[in-house]
């Protein structure tokens, strides 16, 4: 038996053991799972032991190094894991962006310190952090972000604003990027800094989006006392640091639509469209759709939505085979946040009349859900780089086309 | 199925491109053209990419084919298609040949194949008519019964190298309404059987092709291709086949409008400055370069899945077919506009790229008829 299998064994055993009866089959979205933290509230209940179960073997993070809470397994390896807990249909038994963003980040350019006092916390589930990038005056050109960091001693004193921290009313912990040289280029005046949300001058406000709630909040920092030694790489390199992260994060939104679009998904008798079409417009006397306009709307999209994930795939293909990410790549995300748009927007039309319902009587909750959806999706376009910001790239560096 | 060339893939491509390039500069479609060629493409390149073993890459290797599939094919075609290659390999590998490969008897196997693919003898396939549309159903070229054959009478519109054809495989009905898919046949019509009257036809691309006008042109029993009344399976299956192999032509086509475009986009300045630089071009450039790729994705899968008889072939072949229509014409539009004043001129070359991808569209269905194809195949 290969060590692979080996593993899987051990993991498999291990799983039927340990993992809680009561998860198996409870199998969540990342974003509805636990995010842990401070206060942190585990529904249901044995979501609290199958994260110590989990974090005591390190398999919260299981590629991370053992010695600040990791799994320390090969990306392979990781990969049986997550193969056996998703046979289980169990939750991942952690999530949020410690795991994605500030961990991956700490293990590149944190200094030793640093890795210790935050890597095990967010490996427990014990810290739960937020990103503050974007401000009121800086979203596009996030480079020309203005939160004063002055240097007070072995301080920084914080004044500004950020907005769209995601979570940020849940977080204990917020990495930012500050400015602490005014004078300089922009992008060399930025430094990245960690934040305790428990310091005193920190506020926060939740944002309601069209759509209703949502995750997104304001924070304010007045006069806040953050100590320089929570500067992650060099006072004034902070742009390098969050460049690495926003690469990532654009990788991280496109896959999610690249997935969610059904990517490879083989549809027997026509996807969600289709039966949404046959439920509002009905069907003729060949069983066929019974509006033709909007009948041939529902195949672009899912004509649409195939060309995506065949394209998503080729790069797989591609990357497995060991060449390099090709061009295409840098397609997902405008492509896949668009073509969601219309897919929602589609949804809607379909609906008609029965899709104008904000809540209460008179409306199905999944066409309340529908509208919604299409409401949020409006921000897709505009999240994690706009769309023309993307295009923008890819004239720049797959066209090469001059400034 | 893999998404990506093989290495034996890479390595034809590598070939192919090179060769074409240097044999096939997209100024002979203007020299053909300009003087009428009876042919419309050169027999003697068309010998010599027989010998490089093009013309043979679908067919049996008993015929004297290289045994591959239609991957390997597209391939060869996507350089065909970019530098706008005349070639007959739509009409007589991908439509008759395949015509005769998947209906054909072994007599009329053995009797064509091995010279088709040596390149000594053309055939192509007549089945669309005036009113036809996209549908390859709609027949009214009649044939009767005569005796122990047939006779056939009736028009075929837009046969691709019609003119140079050694052999027609002809779709005539025998019984059915216009439309009816019961009831059409396939006869293979050896070029001056009495009653045949092959006229070329001047199309907006330059392809060669004929109007074929049948009056009582009498056949034998052996000339049927597959079984009589059997012919709509056969041209469903042909059909795709070409259709997914036009879709590799179109993506040389398209991918080399583009990049020409976005050259001149850097190499032409107004206002003191490159146009490229102009955020509304660049951004339709970007919107280009996704739609290109995206049709190159749906192109591999298409003929691989043919390739792999996957029961969702026609599905993909109607997605790539949509997708490269579209974007085929995205990129032909902007390209002449792009180019400004120059692009609308005859002595440019992009004005070609246009041509080629209009007539590219217009055959075998558009994006709008596959659109509802793929919906009917998917059950709405």
């Amino acid at each position: 038996m290969s060590d692979r299998e080996e593993f899987r064994t051990e993991v498999r055993e291990w799983l039927d053991q340990n993992a809680p009866k009561s998860l198996v089959g409870h199998q969540v979205d990342e974003l509805t799972g636990n995010w842990g933290g401070r206060n942190a509230v585990f529904d249901p209940p044995d979501m609290k032991a199958w994260l110590e179960v989990m974090a005591e073997r390190g398999y919260t993070a299981p590629t991370w190094p053992r010695e600040y809470g990791g799994g320390g397994l090969s990306n392979e390896m990781a990969k049986v894991l997550a193969e056996e807990v998703a046979r289980k249909q169990l939750p991942p038994a952690l999530s949020g962006f410690g795991l994605t963003m500030i961990g991956p980040t700490l293990l590149r350019y944190g200094n030793e310190e640093q890795k210790r006092e935050h890597i095990p916390k967010i490996c427990r589930g014990e810290i739960r952090w937020c990103q503050g990038y974007s401000e009121p005056d800086s979203g596009s050109d996030l480079a020309s972000l203005q939160t004063r960091a002055v240097r007070d001693g072995d301080d920084f004193i914080i004044n500004g604003q950020k907005v769209w921290t995601s979570y940020a009313d849940l977080s204990d912990w917020i990495f930012a990027l500050v400015r602490t040289d005014p004078d300089a280029k922009k992008q060399e005046g930025i430094t990245f800094i960690l934040i305790d949300m428990a310091t005193p001058g920190v506020s926060v406000v939740p944002i309601s989006l069209i759509s209703g709630k949502s995750p997104f909040c304001e924070t304010r920092f007045d006069d806040v006392r953050v100590p320089v030694r929570n500067v992650i790489g060099e006072i004034n390199g902070g742009w390098t640091v969050a460049k690495a992260l926003l690469g990532h994060e654009r990788s991280m939104i496109a896959s999610l639509f690249g997935s969610a679009s059904g990517g490879d998904r083989r549809d027997g008798g026509g996807g969600a469209l289709a039966g949404l079409g046959r439920s509002y417009l009905g069907v003729d006397s060949e069983g066929r759709v019974a509006n033709p306009t909007l009948r041939d709307e529902i195949a672009q999209n899912e004509m649409d939505t195939k060309a995506l994930g065949l394209t998503i795939r080729r790069a797989s293909d591609s990357a497995k085979a060991g060449h390099q990410p090709g061009p295409e790549s840098s397609l997902f995300k405008v492509y896949g946040t668009e073509l969601n748009k219309r897919r929602t927007e589609l949804a809607v039309r379909i609906a008609g009349p029965q899709a104008l319902g904000w809540e209460g009587p008179g409306f199905e909750p999944d066409e309340l859900q529908r509208t919604r959806d299409w409401l949020r999706a409006r921000g897709n376009s505009i999240e994690g780089g706009t769309s023309e910001i993307q295009l923008n790239i890819i004239a720049k560096r797959v066209l090469g086309l001059p400034d | 199925m893999q998404l990506i060339l093989t290495e034996d893939q890479e390595l034809l491509a590598k070939t192919a491109s090179d060769w074409v390039a240097e044999k096939s500069p997209v100024k002979r479609v203007r020299e053909l053209r300009d003087r009428n060629d009876p042919d419309g493409f050169s027999r003697a390149l068309w010998k010599e990419m027989a010998e490089l073993g093009w013309v043979g890459i679908p067919f049996p290797e008993s015929y004297g084919g290289a045994g591959m599939g239609l991957a390997e094919l597209a391939v060869i075609l996507e350089p065909l298609g970019r530098h706008l290659a005349p070639e007959p390999f739509l009409s007589n590998v991908l439509l008759a040949g395949q015509a005769l490969l998947l209906g054909g008897s072994d007599a009329q196997q053995e009797a064509w194949l091995p010279r088709l693919i040596e390149g000594s003898a053309l055939l192509s396939l007549a089945y669309q008519e005036r009113d036809s549309r996209f549908d390859v159903d709609a027949v009214t070229t009649r044939a009767t019964r005569d005796g122990d054959g047939w006779k056939l009478s009736g028009e075929k519109v837009q046969v691709l190298e019609g003119n140079s054809a050694d052999a027609l495989i002809v779709a005539a009905r025998s019984e059915g309404g216009d439309r009816d898919p019961r009831g059409i046949s396939l006869f293979l019509v050896e070029k001056g059987a009495p009653g045949l009257e092959v006229t070329p036809q001047r199309r907006l691309d330059s392809r060669a092709a004929a109007i074929v006008q049948l009056s009582d042109v009498p056949v034998s029993g052996a000339s049927l291709v597959g079984g009589v009344g059997g012919g709509a399976g056969l041209l469903a299956q042909v059909v795709d086949r070409a259709t997914a192999g036009l879709c590799a032509e179109m993506l040389g086509s398209m991918t080399e409008a583009f990049e020409r475009t976005v050259q001149y986009l850097k190499d032409r300045t107004q206002f003191g400055v490159p146009i490229g630089s102009f955020q509304a071009l660049k951004h339709r450039a970007a919107e280009m370069f996704i739609e290109v790729e995206l049709a190159r994705s749906t192109t591999m899968a298409a003929v691989r899945a043919l390739d792999a008889e996957d029961a969702e072939a026609a599905k993909l072949v109607s997605l790539a077919k949509a997708r490269c229509s579209d974007a085929g014409i995205l990129v032909a539009n902007e390209a002449v506009q792009m180019h400004g004043g120059i692009g609308m001129t005859d002595e440019h070359e992009i004005g070609f790229y246009l041509k080629r991808a209009r007539a590219a569209e217009l055959t075998f269905g558009d994006a709008a008829w596959h659109r509802d194809r793929w919906a009917k195949l998917s059950a709405y």
